[in-house]
């Protein structure tokens, strides 16, 4: 019928127009933090010991003598103009940083994000349809305890295993060094494994899979506790829909009933925690980055936090924020993909 | 009565024999014996249909003859099907019957299709499954044509569940089930959750497809309307065993039990002046009377009723009945047949 084709755009129109209000309120509340918290910036920056008419004038040039409500116009006209600021402790700005630091947290958070997935999802359907058995014990315990570690005891421990004794993996950084300069010459998009691959350096792209593989793991695992639990609940739930026995009494297949009906509706709302899950890999990112001296956007947060960069800070901040934003949206898009019901309610 | 198929006689048309079937759950309190001794066969192209009250085991015997049962369940006794026993048959073998042969037709028709998937797709997987030889288009007419014959058009054939109302999604069910052609259908409630409307419209599609086909049904409902206007014969059920099973005019014309009479006079009508009730609740399953289930809400309960189980005796209108009040007169003992004093035993009892 004509209605299935005309819901679709009306509701991802809905759901834009509704990422504007969610950003204004985000990059308020970060604004007004940053402007709350203790310390002056640009006292901080010049070290605490510079003139006053030193002082003054940086003041002058980052524009923290103007009213409260005119800092505020310029922070929004700088971001609507794509500019987030320049860093007070060094003279790199926002973006800047967003496009090289950010692309190693990127890659980062894509691999966990797969580990997530794929030990998540996997664990989470088997336990859930084998519920009370000993594997399903098993299962919990492992999605329980790999939430409750902390991601850098995890992280400290994997370099123990497969670093120290074992010797299977590089310790910590995103490549070998000289892989690091040669991808550095060959930046497309920063980001070091599609570099590789454009650059066609597959010793390259072996080199920088091989470090990914410890950092993504640990991060990655953080994440899949949260998944195994939630796919592991709700194949146990869909298990019990009465479309379930009905697909038995048709003589489907076992292994088809469960992973085509149960394991593909229990997703739906797993695609929704996807997207919240974002934020938990940007924090743990943080963590993740600093076990293993990868040179990401977290470990560059930690960094200037202490060197009490404010403008840096607000404007990471800001893309952090605005990336949760961008991915909650993906999601809701993609779950109306996939759940036909989703775009009338 | 015998209880190995072997030595009982079977007719050459019959689709489906059920032996003693006995299915119980296992419970906290004990187990809960929902079928418990049942025995009937259904001829090919009848539709036989199943009475009783709500809680009397009914859906637990449909599916039972299915093999669709919980883990939980426990199943014993005989359900032959063309030759082979569905009790103890390997789950693969069951699997691979179910659709081809053996249908399920449900009471809720509104979560009875996966929300995620166009009814082609429910159509074409059944289709795929157990006929993989046909090529996708031979699948998708085969599945349009008996949606047509459901009365569902073609054009709605890639629609989700939730763009079809209550009734169309039990006529896209039913025509699930019968996609291809089994043999043996159990209907379980069938149009309780539908209005009367789509209720006739439903048997009438029933009718038709025992008529083209010569599908067996198993109508399972507490409605005896329905019974009178779709079945041929008619078992009535209770308390996890059959009553009173025979052809349903004469049933209805002459109950042989007294729970079947109790039940047709309990029926709502236009002319119903004052409303009939069966006095007491239907039995707790996992602690079952004594002799007779029925005996302490018959008005004609005798003293041999809560001492021994009735057999089944077929009456001269060759309704197979289990009751005392139709013998056999020689295995009542001496002075079985006087009236039950109901409060002498309540008495006694707690004495």
């Amino acid at each position: 019928m004509a209605r299935s084709s005309g819901s679709l755009p009306r509701y991802l129109v809905t759901r834009l127009l509704l990422v504007i209000p969610m950003v204004w309120i985000l990059l308020t509340v970060v604004f007004i933090l940053m402007r709350v918290a203790p310390g002056d910036p640009v006292q901080a920056s010049l070290g605490g010991r510079a003139p006053q008419a030193v002082i003054e004038k940086q003041r002058h040039e980052l524009g923290f003598d103007k009213s409260i409500v005119a800092q505020y116009g310029d922070y929004f006209n700088g971001i609507f103009h794509g500019d987030f600021g320049t860093s007070t402790s060094s003279n790199r700005t926002v973006t800047d940083v967003v496009a090289h630091e950010g692309a190693a947290t990127l890659e980062l958070a894509v691999a966990a994000m797969i580990f997530a997935l794929v030990l998540g999802l996997g664990i989470g359907v088997l336990i859930g349809r084998y519920r009370d058995t000993p594997l399903d014990v098993f299962g919990r315990l492992f999605g329980v305890l790999t939430y409750a570690a902390p991601v850098f005891w995890i992280g400290i421990l994997f370099q123990l295993l497969f670093v120290a004794k074992l010797h299977w993996l590089p310790s910590s950084g995103q490549a070998d060094t000289l892989v690091n300069i040669h991808l550095q010459g060959e930046a497309h998009t920063n980001i070091y494994l599609v570099d590789a691959v454009i650059s066609g350096d597959w010793g390259g792209l072996r080199n920088v899979l091989v470090h990914l593989i410890l950092p993504g793991l640990t991060l990655g695992l953080l994440v899949c506790g949260v998944f195994i639990r939630l796919v592991r609940v709700n194949v146990i739930q869909t298990l019990k829909h009465d479309y379930i026995e009905a697909a038995r009494a048709r003589g489907i297949p076992e292994h088809r009933v469960v992973l085509r009906h149960a394991f593909r509706n229990a997703l739906v709302p797993v695609v929704t925690v996807i997207g919240l899950q974002a934020a938990l890999l940007l924090s743990g990112a943080v963590l993740t980055e600093t076990t293993f001296n990868w040179p990401g956007i977290g470990q560059a947060l930690i960094r200037y936090l202490n060197n009490r960069d404010y403008v840096m800070v607000q404007g990471i901040v800001t893309v952090f924020a605005l990336i949760v934003v961008s991915v909650s949206l993906v999601i809701d898009v993609v779950t109306a993909l996939i759940d036909p019901r989703v775009r009338y309610s | 009565m015998t209880t190995t198929p072997e030595l009982h006689h079977v007719r050459p048309d019959t689709v489906m024999s059920v032996r003693d079937l006995r299915i119980w759950y296992g419970t906290a309190r004990g187990a809960v014996r929902a079928v418990d001794g049942v025995s009937f066969d259904i001829r090919r192209g009848e539709t036989l249909g199943l009475v009783g009250e709500s809680g009397c085991g009914k859906s637990t015997l449909g599916r039972g003859v299915l093999g669709l049962l919980p883990d939980a369940a426990k199943v014993a006794g005989h359900v032959l099907f063309e030759g082979e026993d569905l009790v103890g048959m390997s789950r693969r073998r069951l699997r691979s019957l179910r659709g081809p042969q053996l249908g399920l037709i449900f009471q809720e028709p509104m979560t009875r299709l996966n929300p995620l998937m166009r009814v082609s797709q429910h159509f074409l997987e059944t289709l795929r499954t157990h006929q993989p030889e046909l090529s996708k288009e031979q699948m998708r007419r085969r599945a349009i044509d008996t949606l047509g014959a459901m009365g569902i058009p073609p054009t709605r054939f890639t629609n989700y569940p939730h763009e079809f109302s209550g009734g169309m999604r039990q006529r896209i069910m039913i025509a699930l089930a019968l996609v291809l052609n089994p043999a043996f259908v159990v209907a379980d409630e069938p149009t309780t959750a539908l209005d009367v409307l789509v209720e006739a419209q439903i048997l009438t599609i029933l009718a038709d497809v025992k008529r083209n086909f010569d599908t067996s049904i198993l109508l399972i409902t507490h409605n005896l309307g329905i019974i009178a206007e779709a079945c041929e014969r008619v078992a009535v059920m209770y308390a996890g065993r059959i009553a009173e099973l025979g052809d349903a005019r004469a049933v209805f014309a002459r109950p042989a039990h007294p729970y079947t009479r109790e039940l047709l006079a309990s029926t709502i009508s236009l002319s119903t002046t004052s409303l009939h009730y069966i006095p007491g609740a239907p039995p707790d399953l996992i602690a079952p009377p004594s002799g007779c289930r029925f005996h302490p809400r018959c008005p004609d309960a005798m003293t041999v009723c809560p001492q021994r189980h009735p057999p089944v005796v077929t009456t001269e209108l060759n309704q197979d009945v289990a009751c005392w009040l139709h013998g056999p007169d020689d295995q009542i003992p001496p002075g079985g047949s006087a009236p039950l004093e109901r409060e002498a035993i309540g008495v006694a009892d707690e004495a």
